[in-house]
């Protein structure tokens, strides 16, 4: 599905670009988007290695698994192919909690532990597993219980209520992701089901 | 409750930094040496993350600069404006999963031109602080372990998205419009 979306976008936007006869915004816009990736990908140098280092000391004073056990009723309805206690729950359930908080510079190295933790359970494989299709549709759609930065933005253009969004942001986000577990659940049995 | 919340928000890493080296001290660990230890990968992992992200941007890049979602947005706003959808947010909505950057901008410029208090400010709002950049998420997440193949992640994340969408429409018409 990704290399349709993908090859969509491209081919779309060259078509479009050259109808309108500005074929040259092209070149300059897919330069800027690869730099942009560079940038990002660098930036997360200096939180990754400094969570991997917090996450090391955790798994070492065996706080992982004792979050893990701590959260085991609803990962095992979650994560039903995870074993019991795996430092795969532990660091999914930071990078959850770090997402309702708000805090994006803790959420993402969380995840990506998560994701390396979950990648050895799937044996190096090339393919997504059910549990990270599930971990990222969880991620995804995620609530975060105070959407500060378009508060801010709010504040900044005068409102007179700045925080009147935060009680439809919850509901919305409720709504997404009570979908994405049931889309996640659905999904999975229909790809199951079609290889067997 | 919001002052509590915002408190908690402020106190969680300082309390994390504070509580894990303590208690792997107190367990006999050598904190600065496991430290260095499990920082050791931070390096690759973040590299690794490049040509996934690469491929991803730039195909945003191109769509947004192009003009491409300008056309796509004209083109389904006629069909949205019979549910109330204002056909000015649907650049945001379409961007919102692609890119996060690209997706406050809109926001940001709705906010300004029609006012944060507006029913447009407030929808866009709304929709800015629900659902997060799904397409940047799974580039980012399976790139780092090498994932390729997604499965059904992307159609999971669209079915959300959509409805997180839906949902943000219909309660903004619920709270704010009078």
């Amino acid at each position: 599905m990704v290399n349709y979306i993908w090859l969509g976008m491209i081919v779309m936007s060259i078509v479009v670009a050259g109808a309108q006869g500005n074929i040259e915004v092209i070149t300059k816009a897919a330069f800027e988007g690869a730099d942009t990736a560079v940038e990002v990908s660098l930036s997360l140098i200096a939180i990754m290695t400094f969570w991997l280092g917090i996450m090391k000391l955790a798994e070492a004073a065996g706080l992982v698994k004792a979050l893990a056990r701590l959260v085991q009723p609803v990962t095992a309805f979650l994560f039903p192919s995870i074993p019991r206690n795996h430092p795969a729950l532990g660091a999914i359930v930071m990078n959850l909690s770090a997402n309702v908080l708000g805090l994006s510079n803790a959420a993402t190295p969380m995840g990506l532990i998560a994701m390396q933790e979950l990648q050895k359970l799937n044996g190096n494989s090339r393919t997504a597993s059910e549990a990270m299709c599930t971990f990222l549709a969880l991620n995804t759609s995620c609530l975060t219980l105070i959407p500060t930065t378009i508060i801010g933005i709010r504040l900044m253009y005068g409102s007179q209520d700045p925080t009147a969004i935060v009680g439809t942001t919850i509901f919305a986000t409720a709504c997404g992701m009570t979908v994405a577990i049931i889309a996640d659940r659905t999904f999975r049995r229909i790809y199951n089901w079609r290889r067997s | 409750m919001f002052e509590l919340i915002n408190q908690i928000s402020r106190w969680a890493i300082p309390v994390v930094l504070l509580v894990i080296p303590l208690i792997a001290f107190i367990k006999r660990v050598p904190v600065f040496e496991t430290f260095v230890e499990g920082a050791e990968e931070g390096f690759s992992t973040a590299i690794k993350t490049i040509p996934y992200l690469v491929a991803m941007l730039v195909a945003v890049s191109v769509f947004r600069a192009s003009g491409a979602m300008q056309l796509m947005a004209d083109y389904f706003s006629p069909l949205l404006d019979n549910v109330g959808f204002p056909a000015e947010v649907l650049p945001h909505a379409i961007m919102r999963p692609l890119s996060g950057g690209a997706a406050l901008g809109i926001a940001t410029d709705l906010i300004k031109t029609h006012g944060p208090d507006s029913f447009i400010g407030k929808l866009v709002s709304t929709m800015q602080g629900t659902s997060d950049t799904t397409f940047y998420v799974l580039t980012l997440y399976f790139g780092s372990v090498g994932v390729r193949r997604y499965r059904y992640a992307v159609a999971t994340g669209l079915c959300a998205d959509i409805t997180t969408l839906v949902a943000s429409l219909f309660i903004a018409h619920v709270m704010f419009t009078t």
